[in-house]
Formats: C-alpha cells, sequence, structure tokens
C-alpha cells in the first residue's frame, strides 16, 4: 500500500523563547520488509540556523534544530511517500513459550540496536509494575507461546482500557492511566510494555502514523488522521520483533506507518524541546494520509 | 580488650596507653609482632613531648583554620544551607613512600584497564558480546547513556580525572573498595586537610621528609590547558549548584586553579560549541571538568527531567567541540557489579591479574555465585548490582551478616533467590585500624584511603596522600564507615629529605583578561549589593522607629506612626523588634553570595555569615525601645564592616561594578522613597530630621546649612548634592562612572542603551532645584531607577 502522508505541527509560545533547542523524531525511514520511504521533506517555519540529522542509538532519523534568536512560534511540515508492505497472512509461530523466554534473552547476549536486552528492564517512563503484571498474569493461559501472549495481552487490554482522548496527557504516568483503565494510544502501549516486562518479554515503543478507515459511505476527511503509537515485542530470536497495536487490537500492518521505535515514549517523542520561557505554549497538530493506490 | 597485643614501653607511653589493636585486624601504627612501624616514630616521639591539654589546644588550631578558611560540607536537608563543619580527624596517616609508589603502580593498570573498559562500552561491546559481562548490567544501567554510543571524545580519553578508596587487609595487603569515574570529589579538600595539619603541627620539625600535594593539581591544571588547547576556548568546573554536598570543593578547586566555576544554565550550545553566557556575550568553553552527573548534563538528549542541565551539551560533545573531565558516560565503571568481573576481564584484555585486587565481589544472576553468596550471606554484604555508592556509603548495602537490614521482614535467602540478577554479594572486608585521638589519648579506628589520580602527558599522576576516612567506632568491618566518621589527612613519607620547591623562573606573564563575568554570576552579585543595602536601610528605619519610641514613650506618636506605616510598605512589622523582614533579607543576601564564592573573598563571607548568626540571638532578647535602638547601631557596624570588607579588598573587576550599582541603585531608591514620605509637605512635624537622620546627614546638615531643617535644605543635602555619598544625585553619577566601564559601554561610537537612560536622568538632577523636586517628581524619579536597573540586566543578559 503507498501513502502520501502529511503531517502538521505548530506551537505558539506565549513569550518568545529564547536559545531553543529541540530534538525531531518525526521522518520515517526505511525498514527492510517493512516499509519503503519514496520521498520524505521536512521543512521548519522558522527555519532554524542549526539543524542536522542523524541516526539516533536505536537507528531512528533524528533531527536536531537550534535557533539563536527568540522565536514566538514555531512550525513543522512534514511531508512523505511511503509504502508499506504487507505482513505475511500465515505467520508460522516460530516463537518459544513464555516459559522458555529467559534463555531465549540471555542467549541474545549482545547490545546492538536490535538487542531484545535493551527492552526487558525499566526505562525512564514504562517499568514493570506489580498491578500490570498481575494483570497480565490473569490473562494468559499456561503453555502460551510468547507470540501468543503478546496478542493477548493486546486484547485483553484493547477489551479492559477505555479509549480517551482527553483524560490523559503526554506525562500522565502509566500506573495513573492504568489504574483508570484510560487513555490513548500512548498510554495503550506503555501499559502494555510494562505487562510484557513484567512476564519477562522485551518490548518497546513505535510511533508512526495510522491510516484511518472513514465511515461507510463517507469521504475521508482530510486532517482527521492521527499520530500514533504501537507496541514491538520481542518473540525469540527465530520470530524476532512483532508488532503489535493495542489501541485497536491487531498486528500492525498495511495501515501502520512507522516513524521511530525505542524504549518508551521519551525515545521518540516527535518533538522534544526545551525552551528558556517562562510562559506557558500551545500547540495544533494534523495528520493527512492518502492511499495512492 | 582481650588478646589485644602489647605496647611496648618507650613507644607511645601514655599517649598510646590502651590503643587496643584487634587481635586478626592490620594496624597503621604497629606491625604484627607489635612493633611501632619506623615511618611513624619521628611523629609519635613529637607528639609525646607534649601533654594532653597542648594537643587539644593544637587540635582546636586546626579546626578555627578550617573555620575561618570557610570549609563546609553541605548536608542534604530540608535546609538547603545548612553546612556541617569539615569533620577532621587530627591524626594523619602515615605511609613510606615505597610502599604508596607500589599502591599507585597498581592504580595505574586499573586506571588504564577502566579505560579500556570504558572504551569498549561505548564502542564495540565485545566485552558483552564475548560473555565477559552480563547484557543485562549494561542495557538496565542508568549510567550507560545510549547517545554516548560510538562517541569517541576528542581527547582520545574517556577517563582523566579518578579517584580510587583502597583499604588494608588482614594480611596487610591493599585492595580497592571503589572506582569513582563519574565525578571524583575529595582532591580540595585533601588540600584542606593539609593546610590545617600544617597549622596543628607546625613548629614540629615533620615536614621535611613528606611529599608535598601541591604538585598534583598543578599538573592536572597543566593537562586541563593541553585538552583546552585541543579545541580552543576557556576551561571551566560545572557544578550542579551551591545546594550540592560538595559545592565547597567545586568552588575552592575552581578558585585554586583559576578556572570558570559554572552551572548548567551558564551555559548555551551554538553551533556545535559550547558557549558561556558572560557580560559580553556568549564566549566559547573547551573543557569542562564535570562535577555533574551525566544524566543530568543535557535534558534534551539525557535525562529529560533534569533542571540543572545544558541542551545541546551531548551534540556538542560527540561533535568533539569540548572535552569532558571525565567523559559523559563514564559514570557506567562505578556500578558495582563490574568489581564482580574485573578480575576476569583484565586477564582477558591485558593477559594478566590485577595487581591491585578490588573487593571480592559475586553477582548473584549466575547460579553458582548464587549460590555462594547465599551460603557464606553471614560474611557478606548483599546490596544492588546496578548500585554505584561505595560499600559504606549509607544505603549501599541492603544486607548484612545474613540478615536484613533496618529489620525488614523476609529472607535474605528468599530475597536472593528472586531477585538475583538484581544484586551483588560483597564480601565483608575488615579494614586496618589507624590513630585517632579520642580526646585523651590515641585510639584504633578502622580507614580507608581515597587516592586522587590524574591523567597527565606523563602517565596518570597520583596525589601523594591527602585523604582518608576515619570510622567513629572500633568496629573494623567496611560497613562502620557508614555511620559519620570523619576525614584525616595522609602523610607520605620518603627516606630522604624532599627538597623544597625550587623558585619558580621568572617565566614572562600575562595578565588574564577581565570582563569575564558570566551573566548569571554578575546577577547575583548586583543583587547581593542591592540586598545588603536594603537591609542596612531597614536597620536605619527601624533604629529611628526605636529611639522615637524611647523618646516620646507614646506609639501613638505622629511620627511614629508615619515611620511604621512606611516600614510597612517594605512588609517590616515594627510590632517585633527584630522583624523577620530583617533575617529573610539576609538570607537572600547570603543565597547570592553563596552563587558567586568563587569570586568573593574568604573574609568577606565571614562577615556575612556572622552578621545572619549575630542576629539570632538578637531576635530571642531584644527589647523595644533602646534596647532595640542600640542592637541596631550594632547591626549597623557589622554591616558596614561586611561592606568595608568587600568594598576596600575587592578587586575592581565587573563583578564589583555589578556589586556597587546594585548597592547605588537600592540606595538611591531607598533615598528617593524615603523623602517622598518624609520630606513631603504635608508631612508630620520632625518628618525632615527623620529623612535627614535615615541619611546619616546630621551632622553635615548641621555644618552646611546653620539652620533648622527645610525642605529646601533637606532636598539639597539628600537628592541634589553630589558631594553626599548618601544624596540621590551621588548615586546617579556613580551608576554614570561604573557603567562607563561596562561592555556595550559605547555601541558604534554612541552611548549604549544603558549609558543613555543614565545620562537622561543625571542631567536633569544636576540642574534641578530643590523646588523642582516635588514629591512627584521623587516618584518618577524611582520609575527612572527602576529603568536603569531593567536595562542593566538586560543588556547583560
Amino acid at each position: 500500500m503507498r501513502y502520501r502522508i502529511r503531517l502538521t505541527i505548530e506551537y505558539d509560545y506565549q513569550q518568545p523563547s529564547d536559545h531553543a533547542r529541540n530534538l525531531l523524531h518525526l521522518l520515517p525511514s526505511d525498514i527492510a520488509g517493512v516499509q519503503t520511504i519514496t520521498s520524505r521533506l521536512l521543512t521548519i517555519d522558522p527555519m532554524p540556523p542549526e539543524r542536522s540529522e542523524r541516526l539516533d542509538f536505536f537507528g531512528n532519523a533524528m533531527t536536531s534544530i537550534a535557533f539563536h534568536e527568540p522565536i514566538s512560534q514555531l512550525g513543522f511540515k512534514l511531508e512523505v511517500e511511503a509504502q508499506r508492505f504487507a505482513p505475511s497472512d500465515d505467520v508460522l509461530d516460530l516463537s518459544p513459550l513464555l516459559e522458555n523466554m529467559p534463555q531465549e534473552i540471555a542467549a541474545a547476549h549482545h547490545l546492538g540496536p536490535l538487542s531484545p536486552q535493551h527492552f526487558v528492564g525499566n526505562s525512564p517512563r514504562v517499568g514493570a509494575m506489580p498491578e500490570t503484571t498481575d494483570f497480565a498474569r490473569a490473562h494468559i493461559q499456561p503453555g502460551m507461546t510468547a507470540l501468543e501472549v503478546v496478542q493477548a495481552i493486546g486484547r485483553a487490554l484493547f477489551r479492559e482500557m477505555r479509549f480517551d482522548a482527553t483524560a490523559t496527557e503526554v506525562d500522565t504516568p502509566p500506573a495513573d492511566a492504568f489504574a483508570a483503565r484510560h487513555g490513548v494510544c500512548q498510554d495503550f502501549s506503555h501499559i502494555m510494555i510494562a505487562c510484557l516486562r513484567g512476564l519477562g518479554i522485551p518490548a518497546g515503543y513505535v510511533s508512526g502514523f495510522l491510516r484511518t478507515h472513514p465511515p461507510e459511505g463517507q469521504p475521508r476527511l482530510e486532517g482527521a488522521d492521527a499520530m500514533h503509537a504501537w507496541v514491538r515485542a520481542w518473540c525469540g530470536s527465530e520470530l524476532g520483533w512483532v508488532e503489535f497495536d493495542p489501541t485497536n487490537d491487531m498486528v500492525a500492518g498495511l495501515d501502520h506507518v512507522v516513524i521511530a521505535v525505542g524504549r518508551d515514549y521519551g525515545d521518540v517523542s516527535p518533538v522534544k524541546g526545551v525552551l528558556r520561557t517562562s510562559g506557558g505554549q500551545e500547540s495544533r497538530q494534523a495528520v493527512d494520509m492518502v492511499p495512492l493506490d | 580488650m582481650a588478646g589485644a597485643a602489647a605496647i611496648p614501653s618507650g613507644a607511645g607511653g601514655a599517649l598510646l596507653s590502651g590503643y587496643a589493636r584487634q587481635p586478626g585486624v592490620a594496624d597503621e601504627l604497629f606491625t604484627s609482632d607489635g612493633e611501632m612501624r619506623a615511618v611513624w616514630r619521628p611523629f609519635i616521639s613529637e607528639l609525646e613531648k607534649l601533654n594532653k591539654e597542648e594537643i587539644s589546644a593544637r587540635f582546636a588550631r586546626g579546626d578555627r583554620y578550617l573555620h575561618d578558611a570557610g570549609v563546609f560540607f553541605r548536608q542534604y536537608s530540608s535546609d538547603p544551607l545548612t553546612e556541617r563543619a569539615w569533620p577532621l580527624s587530627h591524626v594523619p596517616v602515615i605511609l613510606p613512600e615505597a610502599e604508596w609508589n607500589t599502591i599507585c603502580k597498581g592504580l595505574a593498570e586499573r586506571a588504564d584497564l577502566l579505560e579500556r573498559v570504558c572504551e569498549d562500552l561505548y564502542g564495540p561491546n565485545t566485552l558483552v558480546a564475548e560473555g565477559h559481562l552480563p547484557a543485562e548490567l549494561i542495557a538496565d544501567n542508568r549510567e550507560w547513556l545510549r547517545p554516548m554510543v560510538g562517541v569517541t571524545p576528542r581527547s582520545g580519553h574517556y577517563l582523566h580525572a579518578l579517584a580510587f578508596e583502597i583499604g588494608r587487609g588482614p594480611d596487610g595487603s591493599w585492595f580497592v573498595l571503589g572506582d569513582r569515574t563519574q565525578a571524583p570529589s575529595g582532591a580540595g579538600f585533601a588540600l584542606e586537610n593539609r593546610m590545617a595539619n600544617a597549622r596543628i603541627f607546625a613548629e614540629m620539625n615533620l615536614q621535611d621528609k613528606r611529599l608535598r600535594l601541591a604538585g598534583f593539581l598543578s599538573d592536572f591544571r597543566d593537562a586541563i590547558d593541553v585538552l583546552r588547547n585541543q579545541v580552543g576556548g576557556r576551561s571551566a568546573i560545572l557544578t550542579p549548584g551551591a545546594g550540592t554536598d560538595t559545592y565547597f570543593e567545586h568552588m575552592y578547586i575552581a578558585r585554586y586553579l583559576g578556572l570558570l566555576l559554572l552551572e548548567g544554565e551558564d551555559l548555551v550550545v551554538q553551533d556545535g560549541r559550547v558557549m558561556v553566557r558572560t557580560v559580553t556575550g556568549p564566549k566559547p568553553i573547551g573543557v569542562l571538568w564535570r562535577r555533574l552527573d551525566a544524566s543530568y548534563a543535557d535534558p534534551l538528549e539525557l535525562d529529560e527531567t533534569s533542571q540543572i542541565g545544558t541542551p545541546g551539551l551531548v551534540e556538542a560533545a560527540r561533535q568533539g567541540a569540548v572535552n569532558m573531565v571525565n567523559a559523559l558516560g563514564a559514570g557506567v565503571l562505578e556500578t558495582r557489579a563490574l568489581m564482580a568481573f574485573l578480575p576476569r576481564i583484565s586477564r582477558v584484555l591485558t593477559g594478566d591479574a590485577l595487581t591491585l585486587p578490588n573487593i571480592a565481589t559475586w553477582w548473584c544472576g549466575g547460579a553458582k555465585e548464587r549460590a555462594y553468596v547465599l551460603e557464606n550471606a553471614e560474611r557478606m554484604m548483599i546490596g544492588s548490582a546496578l548500585a554505584c555508592d561505595l560499600p559504606f556509603d549509607i544505603g549501599a548495602t541492603t544486607a548484612l551478616g545474613g540478615k536484613l537490614r533496618g529489620g525488614a521482614a523476609g529472607s535474605v535467602e528468599r530475597w536472593i533467590t528472586e531477585d538475583g540478577a538484581r544484586l551483588v554479594g560483597q564480601e565483608a572486608v575488615t579494614l586496618s585500624t589507624t590513630p585517632a585521638w579520642d580526646g585523651n589519648r590515641l585510639v584504633p579506628r578502622p580507614m580507608t584511603v581515597r587516592v586522587f589520580a590524574a591523567r597527565t602527558s606523563k602517565g596518570w599522576s597520583f596525589m601523594p596522600g591527602g585523604y582518608a576516612r576515619i570510622g567513629s567506632s572500633d568496629d573494623v568491618t567496611a560497613l562502620a564507615m557508614q555511620r559519620g566518621g570523619a576525614v584525616s589527612d595522609v602523610w607520605i613519607v620518603a627516606d630522604n629529605p624532599v627538597p623544597a620547591v625550587p623558585p619558580q623562573d621568572s617565566k614572562p606573564f600575562r595578565r588574564a583578561p577581565t570582563g569575564f563575568l558570566p551573566s548569571r554570576a554578575a546577577d547575583n552579585l548586583f543583587w547581593l549589593g542591592r540586598y545588603v543595602e536594603r537591609a542596612e536601610g531597614i536597620v536605619r528605619l527601624l533604629r529611628a522607629y526605636h529611639l522615637r519610641l524611647a523618646e516620646t514613650g507614646n506609639s501613638a506618636d505622629r511620627r511614629l506612626a508615619e515611620l511604621s506605616t512606611y516600614l510597612d510598605g517594605f512588609g517590616v512589622d515594627v510590632a517585633t523588634p527584630i522583624p523577620d523582614a530583617l533575617p529573610n533579607l539576609l538570607d537572600f543576601a547570603r543565597n547570592c553570595a553563596g552563587k558567586v564564592r568563587d569570586r568573593f573573598s574568604v573574609d568577606g563571607w565571614a562577615a556575612l555569615q556572622d552578621l545572619t548568626a549575630s542576629l539570632e540571638p538578637l531576635q530571642k532578647t531584644t527589647r523595644p525601645g533602646d534596647d532595640c535602638a542600640r542592637a541596631m547601631t550594632d547591626l549597623l557596624r557589622r554591616l558596614n564592616g561586611f561592606t568595608g570588607l568587600v568594598h576596600e579588598n575587592m578587586y575592581r573587576s565587573m563583578g564589583w561594578r555589578f556589586m556597587s550599582m546594585g548597592r547605588a541603585l537600592e540606595r538611591g531608591d531607598a533615598m528617593a522613597a524615603a523623602l517622598a514620605v518624609f520630606a513631603d509637605v504635608g508631612a508630620a512635624p520632625g518628618g525632615f530630621d527623620i529623612a535627614v537622620e535615615l541619611g546619616d546627614s546630621v551632622m553635615t546638615h548641621h555644618r552646611r546649612y546653620r539652620v533648622e531643617t527645610t525642605r529646601d535644605t533637606v532636598i539639597d543635602l539628600l537628592a541634589l548634592d553630589d558631594a553626599n555619598p548618601r544624596s540621590i544625585l551621588f548615586q546617579i553619577n556613580r551608576l554614570s562612572d561604573l557603567a562607563s566601564d561596562l561592555p556595550f559601554a559605547e555601541v558604534a561610537g554612541r552611548p549604549g542603551e544603558l549609558v543613555r537612560v543614565i545620562l537622561t536622568a543625571q542631567t536633569a538632577l544636576t540642574v534641578a532645584d530643590p523646588s523642582d523636586i516635588t514629591t512627584e517628581r521623587l516618584s518618577d524619579l524611582r520609575a527612572e531607577l527602576a529603568g536603569i536597573s531593567e536595562k542593566l540586566l538586560a543588556v547583560h543578559s
């Protein structure tokens, strides 16, 4: 499936911000067997005097920008053409039984970006919590493979959590969102990561785009799509990384385009910025994901 | 104590009577045969010449020195300004040079090994890939900084300044208890230990064979210069700030080595370079001696919750635009569990075992090791595998001798079995003892020695002694060290006299350029000037009030009412003789001064401390009226003592200018405010006299005008007389003089913004008549002064 994706993010600062410096995770990259990016263009307004691109530890494209003069607004416009490949229909479950995961992980003793080792322990925003681990244990059966566990947990969260676009903020701790059983894709993903890590399955965070399907017979609304997040879990060295979208109870597939992967939101937040300003800020975001096929 | 070795007669005598060494414990003073070590004999025999009182008097001399020098150690507590006196144990630890050299040789090997491990962890990571180091110890480690992976330091080295905590075991051999690689502290305190020791043991003829400490820091200073020359710019110490426990040392070393003392907010990264914001604009920094834990250094790429970092610092390090001492991420080497693997890593990387072993450590993530720790839990300290603190630091260990600490429920066995991968067991080592003074005689106390190392062009250089930790009880397990204890000097004694430092050749010198003042320091100095002046103004007002209260005995008097309303406007309630506003103001002043202590004389700081200290008893005892008036007079003298010390002795630097401008602005504003009330045409009778008194100009008025005070004479003297150091015009003239030497005084051949606003006010006031200075005009003047204040800070931020 080919897509044209447009993203705009705009910030207004109440007080001009001095020496703004930002780290952006906005540019999607090619991923073998998953997606090909045929074009990508990020324009920033005002144009930053400093701008550089590099890969971060996990191999994501990362953009650094800085301003030397105070700015009172900041806008990002991203245009991407991407091709997403269909995951093969009949995935053979080559993952080990859950109880054999510790040995699988121990055998993967390297520290490259794909190593499961980075995704077992606590990361800055997400760690296993007794309540999520108990929840996870209650929703699996003995004898399940790692892949089955991932799908069972994802489904359980989809059923028990309520999607609520206004209930949480970007910094709401996963424990709070879980206690209230509500949140947005970020909360769903963080909670699923906590559940999986609690069971000993390495799990990380994926940011990206999701194509939304308009209700039958209605036109696609421009800008109605959203930046999205889902989960990747490591299911043993044979099967490797599997992506699951708990907000929609589905394996990530043709509707998903990946921007970046990390341990949690903190590793891949789209616009990370430190502003030396006392006033508040307002932001707006719009995503438009048009299928071209 | 049973089994204590006998003290041979003639060695120590009364001083050492009852020096009860413990069986099976090495002692620094005596060999296992009970013979006093040769290296201690001259010291003990000198000490023996003194009686108990003389010894105590000498030791008190050392404490006094440390107090006067302002040496403190900050304790984390609810009050961020709580400072604890430096806990000096006066008796030094004495070691022979040959033994010391062996230790240093072992530590140099260890330092090189740590460098190679660091290189691997931030490079190819073969140690993990080849199974010499468990992956989870690195992957879960918050000190292993992923953004630094693949970044080679500009200098080619990760480690430049290290410290090692070492101890001596029962068999007399040395071992390492901990490696300090993040931001080792103590080298500055070591110098102060030595200074205090010099006071204590002056005239005792002990110095001639003792190795000097100073050479180490100057070697390191040279090494920093080399690092700086690779990138250009200035060198600085990066401190977490005045609230941190070892802030004194940051300030001390900055002053000692002539480095800038900066905080994260002083820095900004521009085009990949680290710049310090100064009053003359951003200036490049080439070397940062980092005393701030790495994860806080950059909120953008490291801990995003950090409030004390500099966005972009990681990027600057990545681009090789700044050299860090030590590299960001080097703290990972402090991980306790690493000690379990270093012996093997040493054999893998160098083919040799470590000459100086570390404390025996077992990571409970391995089945065999777990079983061993369980079996031997009785003689183990068990704690977090990823902890970076020393085995005897508070909270470092959660189980000792087979029991969970703090009376926690649960069995150690279950804990280790369930949580093994997160735990290490370390042998509960026995430390050697060394003499400490208990007020009457010498007693054996456990000790560890901290050794400082610096990478120089000649290899690793070691500070010869200077720092040991001394336990407070005779419990000789390493853990005893965590119950407070003290710090002592360590003397490394050579066989032959150490030649005096040769007189420096008269090298050509260069005056360091002035004007290099970080904006934040300028800000603090400015406000210090203002707060102290404001405190003085309030003291004068309170004195005026209480003098009149004593005089009339009638608080309904109109002058008293006017004074009390006026003071109320400053948040001062005259109902209490010493209102809280006063100590609060002095705290503000102390807070500002505390942040710029590196630019401030030791005496000035001590005077400010005394000032605050003197208020506390006064607050309890002072009664209204005459008693309070006298207390205020006394306080005024102390305040003048402080300002006198500062203004008489402070170098006429840019910083001094900011402080003086703060003072002048505050004084001008206070005078305008006072005249608006007390010289108002509708003021209470006697108001003019109050104004003159507040302006400290009673005598002058009398001499100059030879008449009673009138509105015109008061305004003339206190607003317009350019020879009266209390007048408003005097302050504005002063501001004008001071501003003319500031950066940006002239821009493109024209007066700068700040100079322009000052000139406008100055001209108007210079040509004014007393009749022009109405109460309304006075309030305009206050607004103009506020404008100058804002402009001053804005232009130089």
